[in-house]
C-alpha cells in the first residue's frame, strides 16, 4: 500500500465528517434531531467498555454467519453450477427465499429458537448473506468455457481434478466480488436480530438502549461503530482477494 | 506400415431437442506415424467433433477410432490438444501453464526435469525470458505458442490442433507456421490440424483431407508430399497454386456450390 492509497480515503472521511459537522451547525439542529461528530466523542468516552464488548459480540457473530454463508453458498453454487437440472430446480426457490425481507423472518426465528440469541443472530446473518455467494459460484462454474474442461479431460483428469485445478481458481474473482457484498449484508442481518430481540446483545442492542433512553449521540455513535466494523471486514476480504485472486487484476495503463 | 491414427466408417449424431443431428457419416481417415494431416471443410461440418473422437472425449455412434493399434474408448494421456482459444490459466505463470499436463499424466520425470522440459519447449518457440510472466502480459500469438508447448510437454503421440491460428493476424500466423516446422523437426509428433485456411493446410501438412458438408464424410484426399520445401515462398509457386485451386474446388463441392464430378 502506498501513502496515496491510505491518504486519499482518510482525507475523504475527514471531509465527510467536516461537512456533517457544518451541516448540523448551519441548520442549528439540536442533538436529538441530528447528532454531530463532535457529540460522538463524549458518547464513545462514556460507553467505551460497552462499545468494546458489544462490538466484539456483533463482530464474531457476523463473521461466523459469514463463514457459514461461504461454506453453504459455495456448496450450493457448486451443485447449481455443475448440474443444469439442479440449477433449474433451485433458482426459483432461491430467488423467492431472497425476496422475503429478512426483517420479517427475524421475529419468526426469535420465536422458533427462544433464548438462543447467539444462534439466532448467526442464523439471520447467514440467511441474508449466502445468496450472492451461491449465485456467483454457480455462474462462475456454469460459464466455464468447454475448452478448459477438454484440455484436462483429454489427459484423463477426473471431475474433481478439473474442479480443483481449473473451475475453482477460475471462479475466485466472482466469488470475492460476491463476498464483498455478503460482508455488508451479514452486518445488516446481525443487527436486525440484535435490535429486534429483547435483552439482545451486540451493537444493535446498544443502539436499542440508546433509543429507549433518548440518548441520540449514543445511537449515532453506534451507527458509526457499525460502519467502522463494516469497513474493517471489507478490507480483510480485499486483502484475501489480493492473495488468492490477485492475478485477475490487470495492471493499470 | 501401420497407421498411428485410423478412423474407420465413423458415424456420429448429436442429440438435440429436435432429434438427432447427424454430424459425421462414414468418415475415413488414416495418419501414418510422424504424418501431419490437415482437415478442411465447410463451417460447421463436424471438424471439431473429429478432434473429440480422436482425443477420446466422444464415443462414435458407429465405426471405430484406433490409436497406435488400440481402440479408443476413453481419453488417453498420449494426446495433446491446442485450440483456437489458447485456454491459458490466468492465475499461473507461463511456465506453470506449460507444466500443467505433467501434473495429470503419470510421468517418470523428476520435478526438476519437468521444469527443464517446459523451459526447453518455451525456448524452442521463442518464448525464452517469458517463463515467469502471466498469460495476460503476453500477446495473442505468444499465448498460442505457450499453448502449443503445453500440448507437447508430455511428449504425446498425437497432437491435435483445432484451428490454433484462426484468431491471429496474417503475419503472426505465418510466424507460427514456421515455428510449427521447427518444432516438428526437434519434437517429432503425429498431427491432425483442423483449419479453414487452405494455404496453411498445404504449408504445414503432408496430407490434406476435405470433408463434405454436414453430415461429413471424407470427400477428397490430397497428398501434398513431404519432399516440398518448407520455405514460405513455396506457397507462391505454380505447383502450390494448382494444389490450392484443387482444394478450393473441392470445398465448393462440399458447400454445394459446384457440381460433383461424375465418378470415373
Amino acid at each position: 500500500m502506498t501513502f496515496r492509497q491510505i491518504a486519499v480515503p482518510c482525507l475523504a472521511i475527514l471531509i465527510f465528517l467536516a461537512l456533517w459537522e457544518a451541516l448540523v451547525w448551519v441548520m442549528g439542529w439540536p442533538n436529538y434531531k441530528m447528532a454531530s461528530p463532535s457529540d460522538l466523542l463524549p458518547a464513545y468516552e462514556r460507553y467505551w467498555s460497552l462499545f468494546l464488548t458489544m462490538g466484539w459480540q456483533t463482530l464474531w457473530r457476523t463473521v461466523v454467519g459469514l463463514l457459514l454463508a461461504v461454506v453453504f453458498g459455495t456448496a450450493l453454487g457448486m451443485v447449481m453450477g455443475f448440474s443444469r437440472t439442479m440449477r433449474d430446480a433451485l433458482y426459483p426457490l432461491l430467488v423467492g427465499f431472497n425476496a422475503i425481507p429478512k426483517a420479517t423472518v427475524v421475529p419468526i426465528v426469535a420465536l422458533m429458537f427462544v433464548g438462543m440469541h447467539d444462534f439466532n443472530t448467526v442464523l439471520i446473518a447467514f440467511m441474508i448473506s449466502f445468496f450472492p455467494i451461491a449465485v456467483s459460484v454457480s455462474i462462475g462454474l456454469s460459464t466455464l468455457e468447454p475448452e478448459y474442461r477438454d484440455i484436462l479431460r483429454s489427459l484423463g483428469a477426473s471431475q474433481s481434478v478439473i474442479f480443483w485445478k481449473i473451475a475453482l481458481p477460475k471462479t475466485l474473482p466472482e466469488f470475492f466480488g460476491a463476498l464483498k457484498v455478503a460482508v455488508t449484508l451479514a452486518f445488516i442481518g446481525t443487527n436486525l436480530m440484535e435490535i429486534v430481540s429483547p435483552h439482545g446483545r451486540g451493537l444493535g442492542a446498544l443502539f436499542d438502549s440508546g433509543k429507549t433512553n433518548s440518548d441520540y449521540p449514543l445511537m449515532f455513535a453506534v451507527l458509526i461503530a457499525l460502519a467502522f466494523l463494516g469497513i474493517v471486514l471489507y478490507y480483510v476480504v480485499v486483502a484475501l482477494e489480493k492473495v488468492f485472486a490477485g492475478w485477475a487484476e490487470r495492471p493499470q495503463g | 506400415m501401420t497407421n498411428l491414427i485410423e478412423i474407420k466408417g465413423v458415424r456420429h449424431a448429436y442429440k438435440t431437442a429436435k432429434g438427432p443431428l447427424p454430424v459425421l457419416d462414414g468418415l475415413e481417415l488414416s495418419v501414418p506415424e510422424g504424418g501431419f494431416t490437415a482437415v478442411v471443410g465447410p463451417s460447421g461440418c463436424g471438424k471439431s467433433t473429429l478432434t473429440k473422437l480422436v482425443a477420446g472425449l466422444l464415443k462414435p455412434d458407429e465405426g471405430e477410432v484406433w490409436l497406435h493399434g488400440e481402440k479408443v474408448k476413453s481419453p488417453r494421456s498420449t494426446v495433446g490438444m491446442a485450440f483456437q482459444n489458447p485456454v491459458m490459466l490466468e492465475w499461473r505463470s507461463i511456465l506453470k501453464n506449460v507444466m500443467l499436463p505433467l501434473e495429470i499424466v503419470p510421468t517418470k520425470l523428476s520435478r526438476k526435469q519437468q521444469e527443464e522440459r517446459a523451459r526447453y519447449l518455451l525456448a524452442l518457440v521463442g518464448l525464452e525470458g517469458f517463463e515467469d510472466k502471466r498469460p495476460s502480459e503476453l500477446s495473442g500469438g505468444m499465448r498460442q505458442r505457450a499453448s502449443l508447448c503445453r500440448a507437447l510437454v508430455h511428449s504425446p503421440e498425437v497432437l491435435i490442433l483445432d484451428e490454433p491460428f484462426g484468431a491471429l493476424d496474417a503475419f503472426t500466423r505465418e510466424d507460427l507456421w514456421q515455428i510449427m516446422h521447427q518444432v516438428k523437426e526437434k519434437e517429432p509428433f503425429t498431427g491432425v490440424l483442423i483449419t479453414h485456411d487452405l494455404r496453411e493446410s498445404i504449408y504445414l501438412a503432408d496430407q490434406v483431407v476435405v470433408l463434405s458438408g454436414r453430415p461429413a464424410r471424407t470427400q477428397f484426399t490430397l497428398d501434398v508430399g513431404t519432399k516440398g520445401t518448407r520455405d514460405i515462398a513455396h506457397l507462391y509457386t505454380p505447383e502450390a497454386a494448382a494444389m490450392l485451386a484443387m482444394l478450393r474446388h473441392q470445398i465448393e463441392i462440399a458447400q454445394g456450390r459446384a457440381p460433383a464430378e461424375a465418378p470415373a
